[in-house]
């Protein structure tokens, strides 16, 4: 289902104010003709134009002036960015040398490593198992389903931050601390993911493993080679959600690592501060460093993971 | 994308439910859904049922990091203790003075930059990039953003004020009066990416005949915002409301690292409190009792969403 609202064009959506913008771009050729009233209607249609992307236009700029600010920051001389904001602003002889600092002698390869085991491992067991739970409370009838489905439900009100300590205790009775299972294990239950693999299932018509079933493939066989090829936009989009989830998570691996080789992005950007002093730039080029795998990201799937986080937001 | 084609291939039916029961392949079927649920389970039951049950019984219970063991029991003392300590309702207020802070900007600004976003008919890509893109980032790189903007005498915020004409002013993060203020503003510039993205996928679902509609008797812009998008995105908006609530509730994040709960402990909020127990003073006992207390408030609000929506989807069926 998110799929289909991902392909509707959100261009589409606009109020028909801008008689005069549809006309030039060739939109109205596809959209019904349409009558616009002449009384004061269209005059108010064309402030509101106005001031909509005036204040469009004043926050997105507001909402990028951090950004780049710290990467301006990042590419100033260390000793020139000490001085101050005034100092960053004037000075234009743009240096990569925090840069090269940082990724020649900082840990940062390290937490570059732990975030992506641990993030690229809990999401493939988790978007597996739930999509797998999902399946049966789905596809399959059996006693005492509904009480499973009712606890999963359950699920969706425990807030994992607040099972911080316990979790702690568990790890540490298990001699995981340290461990990249320490990150990895306890992330895996995403119940979220269930219910959005549940509701996708739901609507996948049973003629298509009916066909399959008379051929004689077992259930792992159709939930393998029928369902879950079905399902790839879902697959997908709970993929990213949990993948950016994880490799974003501070709380859990700030408490069960202190290795500083096995910390992830987060908790080794936690650590910076401290141990960089004065070096604002090089602090500056590390938060830009943290960032940029996830920047990526976006720019690649940029779709999917809009669609990807309003699907879990609408159901969680 | 194939993947695309494949989904719209795929028609709305639901599924029959003609195997219920007493079809021969009953009890296969029986085995193949508990092994499915398996895997699942085992990660569900240890990190997340577990932990609830533990949380719950070493809140009775003085248990520390120190020893192993649930330690002597203490019957209701952690949560007397909790529930009677200055501390803790310092950090209940100050959780639900960022929540009172965020909520409403988080709320409203999303709402206005989905509605005029949702008009652009180009660069939408640019306002998702601008929108959105922060709430993606780690928090931690947020926190270093922020902090070195916030910084007194030579960071963005400071310079910028110096400019407006005021000669000394007050360090945001460093004030006990207004350093939520820069953690609230700070959540607001991160996650407010994530509202704008519900409220664009609220309004690819109101019908644009709607508008059309509206167009054609003479409502401008503004009436049909007011009298269409509004109401019809009542239910997105609800959702927004509570999932905000909930999720400023359980804000560590910003505070742990902008702060660290200072200046003095102006800015400690519950989940701070409850680290701060077990880690620092190792007192598992206390931590969980505080837990519990944070629990049960975010297992109200959750409850009272699920009343709201129930409440809305009844009335949305009456109409």
């Amino acid at each position: 289902m998110t799929e289909r609202t991902a392909e509707t064009p959100t261009t589409e959506q606009g109020p028909d104010s801008r008689p005069p913008r549809r006309a030039r771009n060739g939109v109205s050729a596809a959209a019904p003709a349409r009558h616009v009233p002449e009384n004061g209607a269209r005059g108010s249609g064309r402030t509101f134009t106005i001031v909509a992307w005036t204040v469009l236009i004043i926050f997105a700029v507001l909402w990028l002036i951090p950004s780049l600010w710290a990467i301006k920051t990042s590419l100033t001389d260390n000793g020139v960015s000490a001085v101050g904001a005034g100092a960053i602003l004037k000075d234009w002889n743009l240096t990569f040398a925090s840069y090269f600092t940082l990724l020649s002698a900082g840990n940062i390869w390290n937490w570059y490593l732990a975030s992506f085991v641990t993030a690229a491992l809990t999401t493939i067991f988790a978007v597996l198992f739930s999509a797998m739970a999902a399946y049966a409370l789905s596809r399959l009838r059996f006693r005492g389903r509904n009480v499973i489905f009712l606890l999963f439900i359950g699920g969706i009100l425990v807030p994992p931050q607040v099972l911080i300590v316990p979790i702690f205790q568990m790890l540490n009775i298990g001699g995981l601390l340290n461990t990249y299972w320490a990150v990895i294990l306890p992330q895996i239950p995403t119940v979220v993911s269930v219910f959005v693999f549940k509701q996708f299932f739901d609507g996948i018509p049973r003629d298509f493993e009916e066909s399959a079933r008379i051929d004689g493939a077992g259930y792992w066989r159709s939930f393998r080679s029928i369902i879950m090829p079905l399902s790839r936009p879902v697959m997908a989009a709970m993929a990213i959600v949990t993948f950016v989830g994880t490799w974003n998570n501070l709380i859990l691996p700030l408490f069960v690592l202190s290795n500083p080789k096995l910390m992830t992005i987060p908790v080794g950007l936690a650590t910076v501060q401290g141990s960089y002093g004065q070096r604002l730039s090089d602090i500056q080029a590390s938060s830009i460093l943290g960032a940029l795998p996830l920047v990526i990201l976006f720019l690649i799937f940029q779709r999917r993971i809009v669609e990807g986080f309003a699907g879990s937001g609408l159901k969680g | 994308m194939t993947a695309t084609a494949e989904i719209q291939s795929a028609p709305v039916a639901r599924p029959t439910r003609d195997d219920e029961s007493g079809s021969p392949r009953t009890k296969g079927m029986s085995r193949a859904g508990w092994l499915f649920l398996v895997p699942f389970g085992v990660f569900y039951v240890l990190f997340l049922i577990w932990p609830v049950i533990y949380m719950l019984i070493t809140s009775f219970f003085n248990t520390t990091m120190i020893r192993n063991g649930f330690g002597g029991f203490a019957g209701f003392a952690n949560y007397q203790e909790m529930l009677t300590k200055p501390e803790f309702w310092s950090a209940m207020w100050h959780t639900i003075q960022f929540t009172i802070y965020t909520t409403p900007p988080l709320v409203i600004l999303a709402f206005v930059f989905a509605v005029l976003a949702n008009r652009a008919q180009h660069g939408q890509w640019f306002f998702r990039l601008a929108f959105f893109v922060p709430f993606i980032l780690p928090s931690a790189a947020i926190a270093l953003i922020w902090t070195f903007i916030f910084t007194p005498g030579t960071g963005l915020w400071n310079s910028f004020q110096t400019l407006l004409g005021d000669d000394a002013p007050l360090p945001v993060l460093g004030t006990p009066s207004i350093a939520m203020v820069g953690i609230a503003i700070t959540t607001v510039w991160w996650t407010i990416g994530f509202n704008f993205v519900l409220y664009l996928a609220g309004l690819q679902d109101i019908p644009r005949e709607l508008y059309e509609a509206a167009a054609v008797d003479g409502a401008s812009p503004w009436q049909q915002i007011r009298s269409i998008t509004i109401p019809l995105l009542g239910r997105t908006t609800t959702l927004v409301i509570l999932l905000q609530i909930v999720a400023s509730m359980k804000i560590f994040d910003q505070v742990y690292l902008m702060t660290a709960g200072g200046p003095g402990i102006s800015t400690q909020v519950l989940l701070g409190l409850v680290t701060n127990t077990a880690f620092t003073d190792y007192r598992v006992g206390a931590a969980s009792a505080a837990s519990v207390l944070l629990f049960i408030v975010i297992l109200l609000i959750t409850l009272v969403r699920q009343l709201i929506v129930r409440a809305q989807e009844r009335r949305e069926a009456t109409r």
